[in-house]
């Protein structure tokens, strides 16, 4: 199987609709684990953050997190769910050494979130991506398959994440592309950020997700059978393992084969996605509710505190700065990528007074330092105020947009205000009327042909001297003030 | 000086400690000493270590010289069922499985009894992880019934029963999950206690099945057994079934008598089946009530019948589950074999015995894709409705009266290789247990051939006191309480 499809299947893309649902875990953001009391701290050194709960010791039970129920009803709330007055933990059950006590405490018929939805980009336009619903449930151990000695086949296990807060989130097969399915990933994890109910980070497992994919053909009505791609965890990934799985179901389409119903193991080093079990060999979990928990009663006026401690969502954000701050639509999703990058638009927008200027800077100049760099906003050295201060002068025309990226460099490495580093580094802007009117004498002198040009009529000369002058002046030359003295210097007699 | 402490009560023996007229090392030494004369002829014992036990009775007598106030149990031994966790101490429930296995934690029960003031006597023999009625399903060894050592102590916790009736031990802490300690206590001629379902927390407790499984008090009599309960019970937050209504027993009211209680008796539950003398002691019982003062209340258990068909869907189904977690990877045995399946199911093969193997089977089947709505769920519904019919009963009466077993203690070997006769052994004490109300068995009085009968008393949640104030008040009336089998009577060579 070649991880680059053929052209056949290229020319073949274009007659199948692939039909893509997501089931993504999320790792609460709580202190302690959902069932006992131990640490969720990532890193800790194997098998050191555990007690006899979620070590699944005999005579050992659990008891719920009631912030891991705030948190997932909180996602749900967030989403446009039903939080369900009564859900039901359930025990799910097989055999694995990661996983102590041989089930896994989840959800099952009653989950916490019913429905709901999330806005995605398709294209230019907005799609909304249904959910099935949102439950409750614990994570496994950890099974470590060190490089052993030659002929040692050992797997160790680290029970640190046993017992874990995670949400699971189950989408309708709604999304038509690995695009797509990464763009949902990435909304979902953007949600959930502003939300602080998970910390977001991919590499260390917090979201990661299984893809059930299918695809029929353009129009059909029937789904066509679907593979299940499990352990995605990065954006990368799902893309690329959805592209795979799409292009793969195709190929044997195409040739007159058929999809089998089968869980595939996405394997990054390799790029492709391999059978893990078929349908014949998958589980039978035999879920029943699980009788050490009680069912999990929400009074209505608790979820209603839950609801009033939501903070601005990612889309309201949005459409908070485009009527506040009269910018694009498309800057407004740049800057609310997280929200610690709007707050710092915000400073820098009302510190400056120039809320679109402030805008493009922070799209450019901003981003572009902190993408070469990998800052996250917090870490940027040029905090709001400053970098306010000096759009302000930008905007008022104190200073150059050339002179602003010099300065803007120098800010980088040099906390002092703006206004300083411009006396430091002589960047002052030139607008003495006099000394613009030397310098224009002076250009006028060294381009004496674009100059006769222009008295002789021709205005677009206008603009090179203009160039030239500026150049001239390391860009300090005051812009209006330069051209009023340029074409009171051309209006002179030669 | 008093008399032999082996032959006091527990509440006794804790006021004798607690005002220094007795030393908790005396008290200990003397059980020790009646363990060693009897338990190797009774089995009652899978662990039972004196050093420990020595060393916390002195703490005790030490604690009470530096003039600090004693728990009501100062100085009183009881010996734990093996399926509750003691810190550092073995807790195999009775299984291969399990065999090396020290409990790093104590078990809730554990901490309010060290609280008490208990010593805490040593790990009773029981049916492999709670599961059987005669105390033969343990891996290690049989349990023999004190009062005629041919036959079985009952079970599942037999070795408790045993342990009590013998007086090897003045309490003992049993776990019930379809009669497991009513049914032994009957066959032993001792009080045992199923609490209401939630009085006393499970954090500890090694599960059978979830939602049936309560640690109840075997005791020599009703005041004891309230003395136990009252250490025991209690909501506990790291068991999220235990429940705040949970009320300590008053053993002031227990002195009240019956008059004015009315007593529900059904006459469907004393069909055929039921061994002609406990019959009679059922009826002798009866009679005595009324000429107390209470009145008896005719009531219908229409669902009753269906409890043990229910009872073995939902118990083995959650035991499949629980159970899971014995795969040889982080405790307990482990069977070397080639792949990781094959590790499993040696271990597991190895490990458990058939009985246990049995119910998995069953419960993983009744679980199965296809199958759960006809078994489990059904089962459940089944379940809601014997529940009712218990709700039903007690809004006309104080307690139900019924039998604990159709017949009085059988032979050693006489059932256990037929499990059907040996789940119906449990016809009445199941239904109390799917319900989740309290019941009690209590020693009414003894076959011609002198072996015990024991009369059940099934009450409204919450309401244990009712229950041991009728059995406190038939110990008045009755010397079956404080009959002495045999073999503890026998003096110290």
């Amino acid at each position: 199987m070649s991880a680059t499809p053929s052209t056949a299947v290229e020319t073949a893309r274009d007659r199948y609709e692939p039909v893509i649902g997501l089931e993504v875990h999320a790792q609460l953001k709580t202190r302690s684990k959902i069932f006992c009391g131990c640490s969720t701290r990532f890193g800790a050194a194997p098998n050191t953050q555990v007690c006899p709960v979620c070590l699944g010791l005999p005579g050992a039970l659990p008891a719920l997190n009631a912030r891991a129920v705030e948190f997932a009803a909180m996602v749900g709330l967030a989403v446009g769910s039903q939080i369900s007055g009564r859900s039901v933990f359930a025990r799910k059950n097989y055999f694995y050494p990661d996983l102590p006590k041989g089930y896994q405490i989840s959800q099952y018929d009653r989950p916490l979130c019913v429905g709901g939805s999330v806005a995605i980009r398709s294209g230019d336009a907005w799609k909304t991506i249904r959910l099935v619903r949102i439950h409750l449930e614990e994570d496994a151990g950890k099974s470590l398959h060190p490089e052993g000695r030659e002929g040692v086949d050992t797997t160790r296990v680290d029970l640190n994440r046993a017992c874990v807060p995670l949400i699971e989130i189950v989408s309708e097969p709604d999304l038509r592309s690995g695009a797509e399915a990464t763009d949902y990933m990435a909304r979902l994890r953007q949600l959930l950020v502003y939300l602080d109910v998970c910390d977001g980070n991919m590499e260390e497992g917090s979201l990661r997700c299984d893809a059930n994919v299918s695809v029929r053909k353009r129009g059909a009505a029937e789904l066509g059978t679907k593979t299940e791609i499990k352990n995605l965890n990065s954006f990368r990934f799902v893309d690329r393992a959805i592209a795979f799985e799409i292009d793969r179901q195709i190929a044997l389409l195409e040739s007159g084969g058929r999809v089998v119903q089968e869980t595939l193991l996405w394997s990054s080093e390799r790029g492709v996605a391999e059978t893990m079990r078929s349908k014949e060999e998958a589980h039978d979990y035999r879920y029943f509710p699980e009788p050490d928990l009680l069912p999990l009663d929400l009074a209505p006026e608790w979820i209603e505190a839950v609801r009033k401690r939501i903070p601005e969502l990612p889309h309201q954000l949005r459409e908070r700065l485009v009527r506040e701050h009269k910018i694009p639509e498309y800057d407004a999703e740049v800057l609310t990528d997280t929200r610690s990058l709007a707050t710092y638009y915000e400073e820098v927008a009302a510190r400056s007074a120039q809320p679109k200027l402030a805008s493009n800077w922070i799209m450019t100049e901003v981003n572009a330092v902190r993408n070469k760099n990998g800052l996250a906003i917090e870490e940027f050295p040029i905090r709001a105020d400053r970098l306010g201060d000096m759009i302000r002068m930008v905007g008022e025309g104190k200073i150059s947009g050339k002179i602003a990226k010099q300065l803007f460099e120098l800010m980088l490495s040099d906390s002092a205000g703006p206004a300083e580093l411009i006396q430091r580094h002589s960047l002052l802007p030139i607008d003495d009327a006099a000394a613009l009117r030397a310098l224009a004498r002076e250009v006028i002198a060294a381009n004496p042909g674009p100059a006769a040009d222009f008295r002789a009529g021709k205005e677009k000369t206008f603009a090179f001297l203009v160039g030239q002058a500026m150049k001239q002046s390391r860009g300090r030359a005051h812009p209006e003030k330069l051209q009023e003295a340029l074409r009171a210097e051309l209006a002179e007699k030669s | 000086m008093k008399g032999a402490p082996v032959q006091e009560s527990a509440e006794s023996l804790g006021r004798s400690v607690a005002s220094g007229e007795r030393s908790a090392v005396d008290v200990a030494r003397a059980f020790l000493a009646q363990a060693d004369r009897t338990s190797p002829r009774l089995g009652t014992y899978l662990h039972l270590e004196p050093d420990p036990i020595l060393a916390a009775a002195a703490d005790i007598d030490a604690r009470r010289k530096r003039g600090e106030t004693l728990g009501p149990l100062a100085g009183v031994p009881v010996a734990i069922k093996d399926n509750i966790c003691v810190h550092g101490v073995p807790t195999t429930c009775g299984s291969r499985i399990l065999e090396g296995f020290r409990a790093p934690f104590d078990a809730h029960v554990i901490e309010r009894l060290r609280g008490a003031g208990a010593i805490l006597f040593g790990k009773t023999n029981c049916d492999e992880f709670a599961m059987g009625s005669s105390t033969e399903n343990s891996a290690y060894q049989p349990s023999r019934n004190p009062w005629d050592l041919a036959r079985v102590p009952g079970g599942s916790s037999g070795g408790s029963a045993a342990t009590v009736a013998a007086r090897e031990a003045p309490l003992a802490l049993g776990s019930d999950t379809g009669g497991s300690v009513r049914q032994p206590a009957a066959f032993c001629g001792v009080v045992g206690l199923k609490p209401t379902y939630g009085a006393v927390s499970r954090y500890g407790l090694v599960a059978f099945a979830s939602s049936l499984d309560q640690i109840g008090p075997l005791a020599t009599n009703a005041r004891d057994a309230a003395l136990l309960f009252n250490a025991i019970s209690g909501p506990d937050e790291r068991d999220m079934t235990s429940r705040p209504e949970t009320r300590p027993v008053s053993l002031e009211n227990l002195e009240r008598g019956v008059r004015g209680l009315k007593i529900g008796i059904a006459r469907e539950l004393l069909g055929a089946g039921l061994d002609p003398e406990i019959r009679a002691s059922f009826e002798a019982v009866s009679k005595w009530l009324v000429a107390e003062g209470a009145s008896i209340v005719e009531v219908e258990l229409p669902h009753a019948k269906y409890a043990i068909a229910t009872y073995y869907l939902i118990a083995p189904a959650e035991a499949s589950s629980n159970l899971a977690r014995y795969d040889g990877v982080r405790y307990g045995l482990r069977v070397p074999a080639g792949t990781l399946r094959e590790m499993y199911e040696a271990t597991r093969g190895t490990g458990f015995g058939r009985e246990v193997k049995r119910r998995i089977l069953l419960g993983t089947y009744a679980l199965s894709a296809g199958y759960y709505d006809a078994y489990y769920l059904r089962a459940q519904k089944v379940r809601t409705l014997i529940r009712r019919d218990f709700e039903a009963a007690s809004r006309k009466t104080d307690a139900i009266l019924m039998p604990v077993t159709p017949t009085p203690p059988f032979a050693i070997g006489e059932k256990s290789e037929d499990p059907m006769a040996m789940y119906l052994n449990d016809i009445y004490s199941i239904p109390a247990s799917l319900a989740g109300v309290p019941a009690l068995s209590f020693p009414a009085g003894f076959t011609r051939s002198g072996l015990p009968i024991g009369l059940q008393l099934a009450g409204k949640p919450f309401d244990e006191e009712t229950l041991l104030r009728i059995a406190r008040s038939w110990e008045g009336k009755s010397d079956a309480a404080r009959r002495l089998p045999p073999i503890a009577q026998e003096k110290a060579a």
